[in-house]
């Protein structure tokens, strides 16, 4: 308990560092701020009232504080580039579809990595191991918007199995959504499947070298039932800890790849947002993201605390 | 004892040798101009003349692909060294004196770690604006954090063992602890983790190229062309296919390098 | 072992069944008559008086009118108003209100709404537009309204498209605008579409056809040729000849001209481009039918000043040869300005539309041949126009400029003293010959000006300026009616399905 009380400090800590990077990156450093929202039309008196307006002739600890109160209440002001629209209401039309497309990639590296795992682990020839490192190796190595685009081309133009750009929203209809977001999925899981495999496959292989397991055979078990028993459980704790980077990376795919696939997500809207210079929504989006990474990661090492007692900070 | 060779250590080397050496003939030589144009050669399929076929300004792909490594490799290159260099001074420092010192540079490293790469790397070139030096100072930051975390546990794995214990009795400085006693026992862990950042490098620089904030044209890096090939799948997919299967194989390379420092311990 | 098992196969029966599900979903909801536009450019505000982006006034002008509008060749004609009448010394314009228009919320229009509008405009534009001549609008007893000038201005007219709006929606402006276009607003979803509907009581009969036209935002080109081919998107305008080549044979492929100067602008303030010789030399050096080979095969317009072909009254085409690809005659100049071995610069440009970067590229190359070494500097389109466009931060930039149906919107950017004169030319001979053009009511007399202004910034090489653009309109082979017009406009009400 003591651990998670220290985990839930750090955490909250960490919060309030992000908070304070984003804040003072987007709103300190561009001081034309209120010039790239007028452009062409800035005059010096129009600048220094919508400035006013805009509250960043107040001190910068003022301004974070108020930033971070709306921030909490989950009001991140209006943005730039849509006049009138409120950021919140901007990212929170756009939370369902990433939080919808990010499941179905981490669904997929968990089930096809865990399995292909356990294949590649238990393969003993010199051909298979190489084969599987070569595999690995290559599909760690394509480009997500490179796959996306692949994957395009012959799910769309050629098998007509989605049509590009017919996108759903998960509100509307959450099952044609689903088989939309699908094809992006593969594109972003499957580097990260061939990671995990890698990961896998050592986890295993240095279990399998471990004392207990030669001493389980000496005993008289059967292969599978060490296997599966003990090693396979015993080799997954490390795994979850992965896991948890592997979410962040997701995260981070999906940035590149919606674009591919003109999914309208969260990274799609930063993209855009940073072209325009919208600070608020890319702050907003910054955060968010930061956010969940963060939190997912204190979930992690909570559950590998349950999990595996010995964990020490 | 079987005497088992590492394949994977020298295929590895082999493999990034001759990337390497294609990049570094491309600064002297390239078979044609990487910026010539020709309408006459536009889209030109494969040939003897132009075994990589040509682009959508005719000009030569191979040339072009040599010239893209060589950007590619300085790129990962510089940003890993960067990232390494920096990574590691904190993270030794951190292991080594502990306390509060350390947990700070770790609470920050956390903080670092939470924003996706190629988040923290878009955030970067957005205020720096695109462009070589850029890139690899917004990428080196991104490194540093998970280089100060392995410097950290090698660190921490070390300082209590024999010798850098005797090393600390007979007054040695911390200086010299860490530069001449531990840094030479933990540059196994740290050179594999180079080889995945420079990995990592690779696959994010193409990712700020397809976002249209990498390198700028007329210069090629491996991203931008992969980039704007994809416009023409269908008319000339040697376009894509070569500076794509390049890429790949380029990763493959270290990547193998990587299993073969691995299996050296 | 048996748990690990189960888990297994309920995963997979679990994914099984979704793939099903999948598999059934083909929604088909193509009823009645609904188009979907792609457009390259985002959509900067749905208020049309604060509108600057081209690609945002070309949607608007589906939803909004004002007392006139332009037409397809160029002219303008009535709207809001059912005729006008301008003042013998063109200091005012008379206007008689179409009888029973009504805005999209079955309001009519009243004298009072134009008034409100006007005003607005002309607050929004500020003292240095061109809007700045409206001194105000006079309301007779029989309905009809007046616009009073502050001073004679033939061109006014022109200025009078601007969009005319209800008072009583001034508060949801952004987020429900009303007009009296063909079609009215439905949603919007900011960075991802814009969907309007037919609007019923529209004053021209039977006029719009389509029911529901989506502009769907796809500013990745790539993006938007896949969706074409795919059927996702109906429309699609600025493709080059490659990109037009890898579409199905679904599309008829339209040819128009996007009526934009665009070209390499140089800013006359910094060294070199400050003397005449190096700008002429980078003239002769450039290579302007390779662009148009290279990107449009051959289908741009080549010109040679800051002027489109389609305003043939005004258009000078002498100035198209003023300058021939010429890099001996560059190298001459460049030796006599004192650069006999060249000197290095850097071409800033916006990534909102392929063909510059192109342009930029083949520039660059042509340019090496006389030792002239050109970087490129590629960036957002926001952030060219804070720091190229307002800031005039740069030395070289490929770009394009619009103008409107006025001919003098295209020359008020190079008066020395104008706000956007982002090049930073300036010439006291032309600001003068803009003055007394401006002035000129004689029409003929009013081409003569302005050809020698266009002759002025050839001679001067105030900027490379390159072509008018082809513009490569993908159109889906079932939908007839698309035309192009000589301005940022997208015109969907005359757009039908071929019965």
């Amino acid at each position: 308990m003591r651990y998670i009380g220290k985990k839930f400090l750090t955490l909250i800590i960490a919060l309030l560092l992000i908070s304070i990077v984003v804040f003072l990156a987007f709103s300190i450093l561009p001081a034309d701020a209120s010039i790239a929202k007028l452009g062409q039309n800035a005059t010096p008196e129009r600048i220094a009232a919508l400035r006013a307006e805009m509250g960043l002739d107040r001190p910068v600890l003022v301004q974070y504080w108020s930033w971070l109160t709306g921030a909490v209440r989950g009001d991140f002001g209006t943005s730039y580039q849509y006049t009138g629209t409120g950021v919140a209401s901007l990212v929170g039309g756009r939370l369902g579809t990433s939080a919808v497309l990010s499941l179905i990639s981490l669904v997929m590296v968990v089930v096809i990595s865990i399995p292909v795992g356990i294949f590649g682990a238990k393969r003993r020839s010199v051909a298979g191991r190489a084969a599987m490192t070569t595999l690995v190796h290559i599909t760690m190595g394509v480009p997500s918007f490179f796959l996306g685009i692949l994957i395009t081309y012959l799910f769309s133009l050629v098998l007509k199995w989605f049509t590009i750009g017919k996108y759903v929203s998960p509100a509307e209809d959450l099952s044609a959504s689903i088989s939309y977001l699908v094809f992006p999925a593969i594109a972003i899981s499957l580097p990260k499947i061939a990671m995990t495999v890698k990961f896998l496959v050592s986890s295993i292989r240095a279990e399998l070298h471990k004392d207990y397991v030669r001493t389980a055979y000496a005993k008289g078990c059967s292969r599978n039932g060490v296997f599966y028993g003990h090693v396979l459980k015993n080799s997954l704790v490390p795994v979850i800890t992965f896991l948890g980077i592997i979410i962040a990376e997701i995260v981070a795919g999906s940035i590149v790849v919606e674009k591919v696939f003109s999914v309208p997500g969260i990274g799609l809207l930063l993209v855009t947002a940073i072209s325009n210079r919208d600070y608020p929504v890319v702050e907003a989006v910054v955060l968010l993201i930061a956010v969940v990474v963060i939190v997912i990661n204190f979930l992690v090492d909570v559950i590998y605390q349950i999990i595996d007692p010995r964990v020490k900070l | 004892m079987k005497k088992n060779r590492n394949y994977s250590l020298i295929i590895g080397l082999v493999i990034t040798g001759i990337m390497l050496a294609l990049a570094l003939t491309a600064l002297f030589w390239t078979p044609y101009s990487t910026t010539g144009m020709s309408l006459t050669l536009k889209f030109a399929p494969p040939s003897w003349a132009h075994p990589f076929g040509c682009d959508n300004y005719g000009r030569d792909i191979l040339s072009r692909v040599m010239q893209g490594i060589g950007t590619t490799f300085l790129v990962s290159a510089s940003t890993v060294i960067f990232g390494m260099i920096v990574g590691s001074v904190i993270g030794f420092f951190a292991g080594y004196f502990g306390g509060w010192f350390d947990e700070v540079i770790m609470r920050i490293n956390d903080v670092l770690n939470a924003f996706p790469s190629i988040l923290l790397a878009l955030v970067f070139v957005s205020f720096l604006g695109s462009g070589l030096m850029n890139i690899i100072l917004a990428l080196g930051i991104l490194f540093i954090p998970s280089f100060a975390r392995i410097a950290r546990s090698e660190m921490l794995r070390l300082k209590g063992l024999q010798f850098v214990q005797s090393a600390r009795l007979s007054k040695a400085g911390t200086c010299r602890i860490i530069f001449a006693h531990i840094m030479p026992n933990a540059y196994i862990g740290i050179l594999a983790s180079a080889a995945v950042g420079f990995n990592n490098a690779v696959i994010a620089e193409a990712g700020l190229s397809f976002l249209g904030l990498g390198v700028q044209p007329p210069n090629a890096s491996l991203g931008r062309m992969i980039d704007e090939a994809g416009s023409f799948l269908m008319q000339a997919p040697w376009y894509a296919i070569f500076p794509g299967v390049t890429i790949i194989i380029l990763v493959l390379g270290v990547a193998l390098i990587s299993d073969g420092v691995n299996r050296m311990d | 072992m048996k748990h690990f098992v189960t888990f297994w196969l309920v995963i997979a029966i679990v994914t099984a069944a979704a793939l099903t599900v999948y598999g059934g979903t083909s929604t088909d909801n193509e009823a009645s008559d609904s188009v979907v536009v792609g457009i390259s450019q985002d959509i900067d505000s749905l208020d049309p008086h604060n509108a600057d982006y081209a690609g945002t006034r070309e949607v608007l002008f589906n939803l909004f009118e004002g007392l006139v509008k332009a037409t397809s060749d160029g002219n303008i004609e009535p709207a809001v108003a059912q005729s006008y009448e301008v003042a013998e010394d063109a200091s005012s314009i008379s206007f008689t209100i179409r009888e029973g228009i009504t805005f999209h919320d079955g309001t009519p229009v009243t004298a009072e709404d134009i008034q409100y509008s006007l005003e607005r405009y002309a607050q929004i534009q500020g003292s240095e537009s061109a809007f700045a001549d409206f001194k105000e609008l006079e309301i007779a007893e029989d309905g009809t309204v007046t616009v009073i000038l502050n001073e004679p201005n033939t061109e006014f007219i022109y200025e009078l498209t601007c969009a005319i709006l209800p008072k009583a929606n001034e508060e949801n402006i952004n987020s429900a605008p009303i007009g009296t276009g063909p079609f009215k607003f439905v949603s919007f979803k900011p960075g991802e579409s814009l969907v309007v509907e037919k609007y019923e009581n529209y004053w021209k009969e039977g006029f719009p056809y389509l029911d529901q036209v989506t502009f769907k935002v796809e500013t990745d080109v790539d993006a938007a040729i896949n969706q074409l081919n795919a059927g996702t998107l109906d429309i699609y305008q600025y493709l080059t000849a490659d990109q037009a080549a890898t579409l199905n044979d679904h599309f008829n492929i339209l040819e128009g001209s996007v009526n934009y100067v665009q070209g390499m602008f140089l800013n006359n303030a910094v060294k070199p481009f400050d003397d005449v010789r190096v700008r002429q030399a980078v003239y002769y050096a450039v290579d302007r039918d390779l662009i148009n080979e290279f990107l449009f095969a051959g289908k741009s317009h080549i010109i040679g000043t800051n002027m489109i072909p389609a305003a043939e009254f005004y258009y000078n085409a002498d100035t198209e040869t003023t300058y021939t690809h010429d890099p001996q005659k560059a190298k001459e100049l460049l030796a006599e300005a004192g650069y006999p071995d060249g000197f290095e610069f850097t071409i800033t440009v916006p990534n909102n539309y392929a063909p510059h970067e192109g342009t930029a590229q083949i520039i660059a190359e042509s340019l090496a041949e006389v030792g002239i070494k050109a970087n490129i500097n590629l960036v957002e389109f926001n952030t060219w126009y804070s720091d190229a466009y307002v800031d005039r931060n740069y030395e070289a930039t490929v770009v394009a400029v619009d103008g409107k149906l006025a001919p003098n919107s295209w020359f008020a950017k190079n008066i020395s003293t104008a706000p956007n004169n982002f090049t930073n030319y300036s010439n006291p001979e032309f600001d003068e010959v803009y003055e007394k053009a401006l002035a000129e009511i004689d029409l003929d007399q009013k081409a003569v000006y302005y050809k020698q202004l266009q002759q002025i910034l050839a001679d001067d090489a105030a900027s490379i300026y390159v072509q008018d653009p082809a513009n490569l309109v993908a159109v889906n082979a079932d939908l007839e009616g698309y035309v192009f017009y000589p301005i940022s406009a997208q015109d969907m009400s005359v757009v039908k399905f071929i019965d």
